[in-house]
């Protein structure tokens, strides 16, 4: 069946009340029932929940063949835990059929490259697919499609039992005996722990992995001890210094800087841009610079950011510091500033989750009360629509992160991307895979021109007004393919390797294998 | 033009190409390696191809790993490559010619 994308999506996927995406807030008022975990009680007083070995730990969770297992990704590529466990399950234990859900993967996770190629992890539940895992399930390995899912649509899969969760592993910073665990505290610290608390409340065992254990009570805390099963100590959860490489990045490229003065420029523009505004930004370079010129503009006007939602980089902890944000509403931490930030600041950085912070199905989102949101985008179509998750190639290697969230919930909604890299187009006639659907999409900034969305009347005005110049997206496509050439279409096998679920749990895209060129 | 001895032109970098000729037997043999191959392999090859027609080779073995470069670039590459190739690469490069 076709969806509101334009995307055939095989009648075979929409089974058990699965359907196709209808739209932005289709599903918006349907009631539902959350599902709960299965809790093992602990009535009889025990002094410390600390287990021995990761192993003990899996074995008084009952892990058995078959199982789903979940982790968070805030150390992003400096992530031990997932790997360290899955070695324990598989090569230990000798576990297989195992269904990994985890925030998002990245080469930290490469090991579990191998574990799919064996056939002993067979799904995978991600919102990222990045590096060796990406390039193995786009080569059919994986036994059944992988479900990506934005950071909103993740714990909306969870609360309403579409994810089931049977053990889930918590790489925190610090945690006490009996389970209160932080992402401070320790010695190897992430920062906020949001990713991870939906697991913490639904999985049916939970177990905290840490490297500082500290003294009862270890307060305040983002995953509570009455939601964790057992606490295991190793010697290093993860490298906070290979947070902030590679995708989140801080530009000086000027083609970036000039791109981000632009998305400021038009921001200011808005009738959006007044004391007590939100903002997001992505982790793309030219989207994590709007910052720095931000700042001018909120001087220049005398007002200040209400609240930044979403990750947390330096540039952004700056702003509060230098008085110009009240509120952090923070996901994750992108570098070490961030984190320490985090901890300096209980009062006005704030951790949340992120159904807190995205989940489309609980009862208003914060991304839903953001003004403006920033992303980067490796293709965007002349429907607006963006593809953030797989290559040019047709090969897994991003991740929807909160893109789709942010989009649907902000009131204005800037792509920011070069017309082209190297040779590739990055606004198209049609993107390989659509992950947030071009009805969110407000404006578009490249270094070759801005677009406005012409569902957007309000915000073209608002350009003119301002004097910003603007086309339209098809000139801006037309002139990508003038400088690259048209690219021809990519061509499939029938197979599905990976199923795009919108945020809302319908079915945005899929992605099937990639038949390699015949010339 | 004649493919004498072997010669190359052009880099591994980002956008760049590296085309690499060999004196052949049989017509054109191409070997293409991209980085866009999805999206460009036919493109790439068609430049390659009318680039070495207008340039009079009609007998080589080809390779060229392309890394995203512009046709402009893939052009420059293969000339060079024949150019070298031939001899004529320092000077009596047929500018206005086959040049263009």
């Amino acid at each position: 069946m076709k969806n509101a994308v334009g995307r055939e999506i095989p009648d075979k996927l929409l089974t058990g009340g699965k359907e196709v995406y209808q739209g932005k807030f289709h599903m918006d008022g349907k009631a539902y029932h959350k599902a709960g975990p299965v809790v093992r009680r602990a009535e009889k007083p025990q002094e410390s929940k600390v287990l021995g070995s990761i192993r003990e730990a899996c074995e008084k969770c009952g892990a058995h063949d078959g199982m789903t297992v979940s982790f968070h990704h805030a150390f992003r590529n400096g992530d031990y835990v997932t790997s360290m466990v899955m070695k324990v399950l598989v090569e230990e234990m000798g576990l297989k059929d195992l269904t990994v859900a985890t925030t998002s993967l990245g080469s930290a996770q490469d090991l579990l490259a191998d574990y799919i190629e064996e056939g002993k992890i067979i799904g995978v539940q991600s919102s990222g697919v990045r590096g060796r895992i990406g390039e193995v399930i786009s080569a059919g390995k994986l036994k059944t499609p992988a479900i990506i899912r934005s950071h909103g649509g993740r714990p909306r899969a969870i609360e309403t039992g579409e994810l089931s969760i049977d053990i889930t592993f918590i790489a925190a910073s610090s945690a006490d005996d009996y389970g209160n665990a932080s992402g401070t505290g320790g010695k190897n610290n992430c920062g906020t722990l949001g990713y991870a608390v939906a697991d913490s409340r639904y999985a049916n065992h939970v177990v905290v992995v840490t490297d500082t254990l500290v003294p009862f009570p270890n307060m305040p805390a983002a995953i509570s001890s009455i939601d964790v099963d057992c606490v295991v100590v190793v010697d290093a959860i993860g490298d906070p210094k290979k947070i902030g490489t590679k995708e989140a990045r801080v530009t000086e490229d000027p083609r970036n800087l000039m791109m981000a003065e632009n998305c400021a420029r038009i921001m200011a523009a808005t009738p959006y841009f007044k004391d007590g505004f939100s903002f997001q930004t992505g982790v793309g370079g030219p989207s994590l610079a709007v910052n720095r010129y931000l700042e001018d503009y909120m001087r220049e006007r005398g007002i200040v950011m209400g609240f930044a939602l979403g990750g947390m980089g330096g540039n952004i902890c700056d702003l509060m510091d230098k008085g110009l944000v009240r509120k952090l509403l923070d996901t994750q931490d992108f570098d070490t500033k961030a984190i320490e930030h985090l901890a300096a600041h209980p009062d006005k950085h704030l951790e949340i989750s992120t159904s807190e912070y995205a989940n489309p199905a609980n009862k208003g989102a914060y991304v839903n009360k953001l003004d403006f949101v920033v992303l980067a985008a490796l293709e965007i179509d002349t429907d607006f629509n963006v593809n953030v998750l797989t290559g040019s190639d047709g090969v897994l290697r991003g991740a929807p992160g909160g893109h789709p969230d942010t989009a649907a919930g902000s009131k204005c909604c800037i792509i920011v991307t070069p017309l082209v890299r190297g040779r590739m187009a990055t606004v198209c006639k049609k993107v390989v895979t659509v992950t947030t659907p071009g009805d969110c999409v407000d404006v578009l900034v490249t270094d070759y021109g801005i677009a406005v969305n012409p569902a957007r009347g309000d915000l073209i005005e608002c350009l003119d007004a301002a004097g910003i110049v603007h086309t339209t997206i098809e000139a801006l496509q037309e002139k990508a393919y003038s400088l690259v050439g048209e690219p021809d279409e990519l061509e499939w096998e029938d197979s599905v390797i990976a199923i795009l679920e919108a945020r809302d749990g319908t079915i945005l895209d899929v992605v099937r294998k990639i038949k390699p060129v015949e010339l | 033009m004649q493919i004498e001895t072997m010669a190359m032109a052009g880099t591994l970098e980002s956008s760049d190409v590296q085309v690499t000729v060999e004196p052949g037997t049989a017509g054109i043999e191409l070997r293409l390696e991209s980085s866009v191959m999805n999206q460009y392999g036919r493109a790439i090859q068609k430049t390659v191809l009318d680039t070495l027609k207008r340039l009079g080779v009609s007998s080589a073995r080809v390779q060229v790993v392309d890394q995203g470069a512009l046709d402009c670039t893939i052009r420059a590459r293969v000339e060079c490559a024949v150019f070298r190739s031939a001899g004529i690469s320092d000077k009596n490069i047929p500018w206005g010619g086959v040049v263009q």
